[in-house]
């Protein structure tokens, strides 16, 4: 059973908002094991969304959904009904491989490729073919480390490995390797949690100006984070999603006891 | 209050520091220090046995890189080879055989018997007359420049210029020398006991002698005791037996077997006598002997020519010349004659004395060069062991290689990228793995008798070729390819493939782009693991006929051809010592061939190692 409240319709309370991706009734099992139950949410176009809950919640299995990086593991099996733009990701029609050019990822665990900085960042638009020479290429690159905010302290070594950067680094260089893409929606997963603060601040302040161009759906464990850093806020507890609604209202006033007692501490 | 904070204190900690707990950790850190002594130990038996491997082959094979040549003054003009150089088929077809013959008989004119020359020719090696017709015809302005030629000294000349077949030691003469000639023998006379030395080894060699013969007579004891045995029980038997005719037949049988004992008694006299005569002679030391082939030889260096001593008394010997002497003369002083003794005797050696003497001649006037021994080198197989080169077997195993690298490793890889990356995990994969990890273990000869039934008898491939010795290597090596690069796949860390994925790069390009260049340096590791062990399989490949003897290198993928291991195993086969040497050269070879592949793959390696 779903308990969905305020959900918000497009064009209906605030006019201005769109849905980029949402999902209806998504659940998903591994093997016999269920882990999301009949799951629905909207997410809002540039804005950032927040999915907190505590361990085990089913938080990064729903974000997993939205790029369809459940598909990598067997045993995983997801039913219902996930759309972006109003199309049907898991329509046969529907090339995973661009999709997961217009929905991008960032791990938790900084994982940049054991190339050069350069080349992690190129390799995205290579693939695609989204440049057609070589200044394009640069120019590219140059945008994407420019906007992770990795420009200036990169721009005299793009040849060297970028598994030889410092964990902030590496996990602004995996930022940048995403949006080279050019991807419509940013996932990501607990991307600061292995960062320290200073580097956590440095992302938060990047999220928020990414915010412009792109839609940002991020699970967190912090929720001084979620607080901070989102419009948005859907609350997982055991598969199910308790409560959705602007981060505000979640904090200050949540609607549903289970979403009081997490924010409050007493679980979780 | 502080008391009591100190025994509390101290009753905490007693867990880990009293006597007990003490007593505990060193009895770790003992057995940790019995394994790291424990270790030690393994690794030094393992280095010690390679040192005594390697010793024992490269002490063998070395005499072996290196070769005597000798350059007498061939005639290699245009007369005797009938034309001077513009006509090829004239050079390929002249009698080269005769040039030799006329030189190596030019230096020794005084040898005139038939079985003289024919040992005389023996010294050069039986294919001179092909490598002096390979030089020839290589560059044929030798007819008229006159440019010394060499040709290879026989296997055995060389391995007795090496000090393989015999040592020896010679001794300046002590006393003036008598010496009388008689026809063809000569008469040699001293005032001092010159010969006692060569007298008293010959004496040893007796003694050898003598205790063959009473090893032999105690061996009739046994023998002799039944005879007795069976003849006392008959004479028992005969009066009370009531059976004429069984009475008859055991007559008949005492009669054979008196008689045998007799004979056996006789045999025993003779031995005995044998044995204290000789026992006689050892002890009268005085005795002269005659010199026979199972004695020591003594060379006798006298007046520019060689004695061979045929009977010695202490003072006096007989002798036949083997190298005629300069001139005649009835003295030689004190010093200016030397006495050698060689130490193996001629029965026991492949060379005689006379070639011992030739030889030592040749190098005498210069005619010897030792030098690299580049025919082992440039090559292929002979059953002539001075003749004999590795070439066409490396060329050979070098090819098959080849083939079996093309066709093993793709396929190799491919298969491990499919099955772990692409495959999906049901039944049948299991069974492909499964059977996959069996293959491996297979013993080789099992795909040489699958490559003999199906690629000679059903596709009616050609044998002995290197393509086809490829080919079954390759089925034998793909095993071990796809475990290896698979296991190296499976080491790359899954966040690198989810980094590609999410990216949004297809599985192939995740593969092809990430993977596989990290899994790059096990998947190496892994072939040539594979490729070393194809290098030096023999069973499968003597399955498909690469054990033909074959002379020529090959050119081609499809020239008959064999490989560095199936040589190695004809030639340990040999009975020619110098054969003995070839084989560890050979294995040298081999090892050398796999250094080389093993530095290819750590420079590979080096290349494409990545940190992640």
């Amino acid at each position: 059973m779903s308990v969905a409240t305020e959900i918000l319709q497009p064009n209906v309370k605030t006019g201005k908002e769109t849905i980029k991706m949402s999902g209806q009734k998504v659940c998903v099992h591994y093997g016999e094991k269920q882990a999301l139950f009949d799951v629905d949410l909207n997410i809002v176009a540039n804005q950032v969304i927040s999915l907190i809950g505590p361990s085990g919640c089913g938080k990064s299995t729903f974000l997993r959904c939205l790029n369809r990086m459940n598909d990598t593991i067997d045993i995983c099996n997801v039913s219902g009904q996930i759309n972006l733009e109003g199309q049907d990701i898991y329509d046969k029609s529907i090339d995973v491989v661009e999709l997961r050019a217009r929905v991008g990822m960032v791990f938790q665990k900084p994982n940049p490729f054991p190339k050069s900085i350069y080349e992690n960042v190129a390799y995205g638009p290579r693939i695609h073919g989204m440049t057609r020479s070589k200044d394009e290429l640069d120019e590219l690159v140059t945008s994407s480390l420019r906007r992770a905010g990795l420009w200036e302290e990169v721009k005299d070594r793009l040849d060297q490995p970028g598994t030889g950067l410092s964990g902030g680094q590496q996990q602004r260089l995996c930022i940048a390797r995403a949006i080279a893409t050019k991807p419509e929606v940013l996932l990501m997963d607990e991307p600061c949690s292995a960062l320290d603060p200073i580097a956590t601040a440095i992302i938060e302040e990047l999220i928020d100006e990414l915010r412009e161009n792109f839609t940002i759906v991020i699970v967190t464990h912090s929720m001084q984070q979620a607080a901070r850093v989102s419009q948005k806020t859907a609350f997982f507890h055991l598969g199910k999603l308790i409560e959705e609604g602007p981060t505000e209202q979640i904090f200050t006033n949540p609607h549903h006891k289970k979403t009081q007692d997490y924010i409050t501490g007493r679980i979780g | 209050m502080t008391d009591m904070a100190n025994g509390n204190l101290q009753q905490k900690s007693s867990v880990h520091t009293s006597d007990e707990a003490r007593e505990r950790l060193a009895k770790r850190y003992r057995a940790e220090g019995n394994f790291k002594w424990i270790g030690r130990a393994a690794i030094g038996v393992s280095v010690a046995f390679l040192l005594l491997l390697l010793s024992s082959v490269v002490s063998q094979g070395l005499p072996a890189f290196t070769f005597n040549f000798v350059s007498l003054p061939f005639e290699v003009t245009a007369e005797k080879l009938g034309t001077d150089g513009a006509d090829q088929d004239v050079l390929k077809r002249a009698d080269y055989d005769s040039v030799i013959r006329d030189a190596i008989r030019a230096e020794f004119p005084d040898v005139t018997s038939r079985n003289g020359k024919r040992a005389l020719g023996g010294i050069l090696s039986s294919g001179s007359s092909v490598y002096l017709r390979q030089q020839v015809l290589d560059d044929p302005s030798v007819i008229t420049s006159g440019k010394k030629l060499e040709v290879p000294i026989s296997d055995f000349a060389d391995l007795y210029l090496k000090g393989q077949i015999t040592s020896g030691e010679t001794v300046d003469g002590a006393a003036n020398l008598r010496v009388e000639r008689q026809d063809k023998e000569y008469r040699l006379i001293a005032d001092e006991p010159v010969f006692a030395n060569a007298l008293s080894k010959a004496k040893e060699r007796l003694s050898v002698r003598v205790a063959a013969l009473r090893k032999e007579q105690a061996g009739t004891l046994r023998s002799k005791a039944k005879l007795e045995g069976d003849i006392v029980a008959l004479q028992e038997r005969i009066p009370s037996e009531t059976d004429s005719v069984v009475k008859e037949r055991l007559e008949t049988t005492l009669a054979k077997t008196e008689k045998d004992l007799a004979l056996l008694l006789k045999r025993i006299e003779a031995l005995v006598e044998k044995a204290n005569a000789l026992d006689g002679r050892i002890a009268n030391k005085g005795l002269g002997e005659t010199l026979t082939e199972e004695m020591p030889s003594s060379l006798l260096y006298i007046g520019g020519g060689v004695l061979k001593l045929t009977a010695i008394t202490t003072n006096t010997a007989t002798a036949t010349p083997y190298f005629a002497l300069a001139e005649e003369m009835s003295e030689a002083a004190k010093g200016t004659w030397q006495l050698r003794t060689l130490d193996v005797v001629e029965a026991n050696r492949k060379f005689s004395d006379q070639e011992i003497v030739w030889t030592d001649k040749l190098v005498e006037r210069d005619y010897v060069r030792s030098g690299i021994n580049t025919i082992f080198f440039t090559r292929g197989a002979s059953r002539e062991p001075e003749m004999a080169g590795v070439l066409g077997a490396a060329i050979g195993s070098a090819l098959t290689l080849i083939v079996t690298l093309v066709l093993a490793f793709p396929l190799g890889v491919a298969a491990a990228i499919y099955l772990e990356e692409f495959a999906p995990k049901n039944r049948w994969t299991t069974i492909i793995e499964v059977n996959i990890n069996n293959l491996a273990a297979v013993p080789s000869i099992v795909f040489g008798l699958l490559g003999l039934a199906v690629f000679l008898n059903y596709f009616h491939l050609d044998r002995s070729a290197p393509y086809v010795g490829g080919m079954v290597l390759a089925l034998m090596t793909l095993p071990t390819i796809i475990i290896a690069s698979r296991a190296a796949l499976r080491a790359v860390p899954p966040s690198i493939r989810e980094a590609a994925l999410g990216i949004g790069a297809s599985r192939l390009q995740t593969v092809t782009h990430h993977v596989l260049p990290l899994a790059m340096p096990g998947i190496l590791t892994g072939t040539i693991i594979g490729m070393a062990q194809a290098l030096g399989e023999t069973a499968p490949l003597l399955m498909i006929g690469m054990v033909a003897f074959v002379v020529d290198v090959p050119t081609t993928f499809s020239d008959p051809s064999t490989v560095l291991p199936v040589q190695i195993f004809m030639w340990a086969d040999f009975p020619e010592p110098a054969f003995q040497q070839r084989t560890s050269a050979a294995i040298m070879v081999l090892l050398a061939f796999l250094i080389a592949m093993n530095a290819i793959a750590v420079v590979l390696r080096k290349r494409f190692e990545r940190r992640w």
